[in-house]
């Protein structure tokens, strides 16, 4: 009975952490695929949703209001840089695209440093207690919310792009950009908005699993790694992959640091990800697109 | 018409009053333009009246869809101007300019694949959709969907597994869900067979007799003779003859070059 509970915590912490690395791969999967660029800024807003949502606790003293208001605040904080560092190049090809990502992120980085300080940030999780136990499962709250939040965000996403007209006009222009102006859809406009969504995945990502990691203002570049690793797992730009590549490799850490070492924790995901670009580079649910001449 | 191609370069100056005198058609005035050092069209004068149904000419690589590019708002010519129903469209965007009015089917299609057939046939509409719903969609869709019961059919179809003429039929579609004054058609007929062709081009005529202005461009001028009323041949980017289709169809040398005669 003892292995089953074991197991079964196991699981869960995967999951939520899985559900953390999906948030950041989901972040990294939309901007790619508006405009084939990778995204460097990512885990900086993961990092950010983390430091601002702290900030905010300090004033509001009420972790779920500290949270909203710092994911909305980082949503917001994506559509600007699209505005001053995407925007003003004015032929956005990918791999400018993602020098001009790389700055983005030291400036981020810097900013944060400079107006929050180098201390780790943390905050209390959203219930009271932090570990309930059920049946013997020992289990931390925090998780159960993550997952749950996590699940809801991805739902709301999902009904976006299948279900509103500016989220068929962002899939319209990840398809083919040159087509989606014919009909009229403002392109930038689009990149603006795949930003914030972009932003707005990985700052709340950031303000959930805060209260189980803490947060430094340098923990963006590891927060992005996963994140990418997740994407490149499930398959770059495919969005319900970058879902089961975050998950799975949530478990693969957990099972991995459990069974063999906690100290290969970041070590698993960098093996990981180098299989997948031996093995399998188009992911693991990489397939030919539907197409026909 | 020869003299026309070499338009002078103050002609690319053409103030918006002058588009505006020239009434509710597509007026294009020297336009001269390409990529970069590869200079593609010379300048290029055409018109096209309200209503009217017009053929742009020319054998492969002559500047057709360097054209319609400038026309849609794709490429910025090098200089010339751009009219349409008395506004100067030359420095608009091509989202833009369909709010304008003039919407392009561009050559090779450019359907949206990994969308279904009524999501593509949706984003056409989309200026109408966002950020105000224009209610007279949903009545256009059913109109669109009588014009081609294949699409209806096809609906919940990703436009990526639809057959070439489907995707052809899939790409009018959707630039009229626009509720254009003039659509551009970049080689309607390319790569489908010419039982398909009759298909597309019976719709064409279906559309210009409702009163669309239309104005296409082909390879081959067979059908469209039977389509438009004038036509214009475009040879290495200048306009080298102009008339009714009757007097072109009767042109030795057009018969030559384009009927494959
Ligand atoms: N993107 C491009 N870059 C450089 N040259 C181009 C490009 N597109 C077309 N061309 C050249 O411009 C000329 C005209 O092409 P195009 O307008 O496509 O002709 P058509 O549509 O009549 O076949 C051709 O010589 C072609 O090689
Ligand atoms: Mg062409």
């Amino acid at each position: 009975m003892d292995g089953t509970n074991t197991l079964v915590q196991l699981v869960i912490a995967g999951l939520s952490i899985g559900s953390i690395y999906a948030l950041i791969a989901l972040g990294f999967n939309i901007v790619f695929k508006c405009t084939g660029a990778m995204n460097f800024a990512q885990g900086e807003w993961v990092m950010m949703g983390g430091m601002v949502t702290a900030a905010l606790f300090g004033v509001f003293s009420s972790v779920g209001l500290a949270v909203v208001t710092a994911t909305v605040l980082i949503g917001a904080i994506g559509l600007v840089s699209e505005r001053i560092t995407i925007w003003p190049v004015r032929r956005p090809d990918p791999m400018t695209l993602t020098l001009v990502t790389v700055g983005l992120a030291i400036v981020s980085r810097s900013l944060v440093m400079i107006f929050l300080g180098k201390m780790p940030a943390g905050y209390s999780g959203f219930s009271g207690t932090d570990v309930i136990s059920i049946e013997g499962v020992t289990v931390q709250t925090q998780s159960l919310w993550i997952i749950a939040i996590t699940l809801l965000f991805l739902v709301l996403m999902h009904f976006f792009f299948e279900r509103t007209v500016l989220g068929k006009a962002l899939r319209a222009v990840s398809a083919d950009p040159q087509a989606a102006s014919l009909v009229g859809i403002p392109s930038s406009q689009m990149l603006m908005l795949a930003f914030g969504l972009a932003a707005l995945a990985g700052g709340i990502a950031g303000a959930i699993v805060t209260p189980l990691t803490l947060m430094t203002y340098d923990q963006g570049a590891t927060l992005g790694f996963k994140g990418f690793s997740a994407a490149m797992l499930g398959g770059i730009g495919n969005l319900p992959g970058a879902v089961v590549g975050g998950l799975l490799l949530g478990l693969i850490e957990t099972f991995g640091s459990f069974y063999i070492s906690s100290h290969f924790k970041d070590a698993i995901s960098f093996a990981v990800l180098l299989l997948i670009l031996f093995m399998r580079p188009a992911g693991l649910f990489g397939r030919v697109e539907v197409v026909k001449a | 018409m020869p003299d026309a191609a070499i338009a002078p370069a103050p002609e690319g100056a053409v103030p918006a009053s002058t588009a505006a005198s020239l009434g509710d058609g597509l007026v294009v005035r020297g336009i001269h333009a390409g990529y970069g050092e590869m200079r593609v069209l010379h300048g290029v004068d055409i018109e096209v009246a309200a209503g009217e149904a017009v053929c742009l000419i020319g054998a492969n690589g002559m500047g057709k869809t360097t054209l319609m590019r400038c026309l849609a708002g794709l490429l910025r010519p090098y200089e010339g101007t751009v009219g349409f129903a008395g506004r100067n469209l030359t420095g608009l965007s091509a989202a833009a300019r369909v709010r304008e009015g003039v919407a392009l089917v561009p050559e090779g299609r450019h359907v949206f694949k990994p969308m279904t057939v009524q999501e593509n046939l949706e984003m056409g509409a989309y200026k109408r959709l966002w950020p105000r719903r224009d209610p007279k969609v949903a009545a256009d869709l059913a109109h669109i969907y009588e014009i081609f019961p294949r699409l209806k059919e096809r609906r919940t179809s990703l436009a990526g597994t639809l057959s070439g003429g489907e995707q052809q039929m899939l790409a009018i579609g959707r630039a009229l869900m626009s509720r254009p004054r003039l659509l551009l058609l970049d080689e309607p007929s390319m790569g489908l067979a010419p039982r398909v062709v009759q298909e597309i081009f019976a719709v064409i005529r279906r559309i210009s007799a409702e009163g669309l202005a239309i104005l296409l461009t082909e390879q081959n001028a067979r059908m469209a003779f039977r389509t438009v009323s004038r036509c214009y041949v475009l040879s290495e980017g200048q306009i080298i003859s102009e008339g009714t289709s009757e007097k072109l169809a009767a042109d030795p040398a057009v018969k030559a070059a384009y009927l494959g005669i």
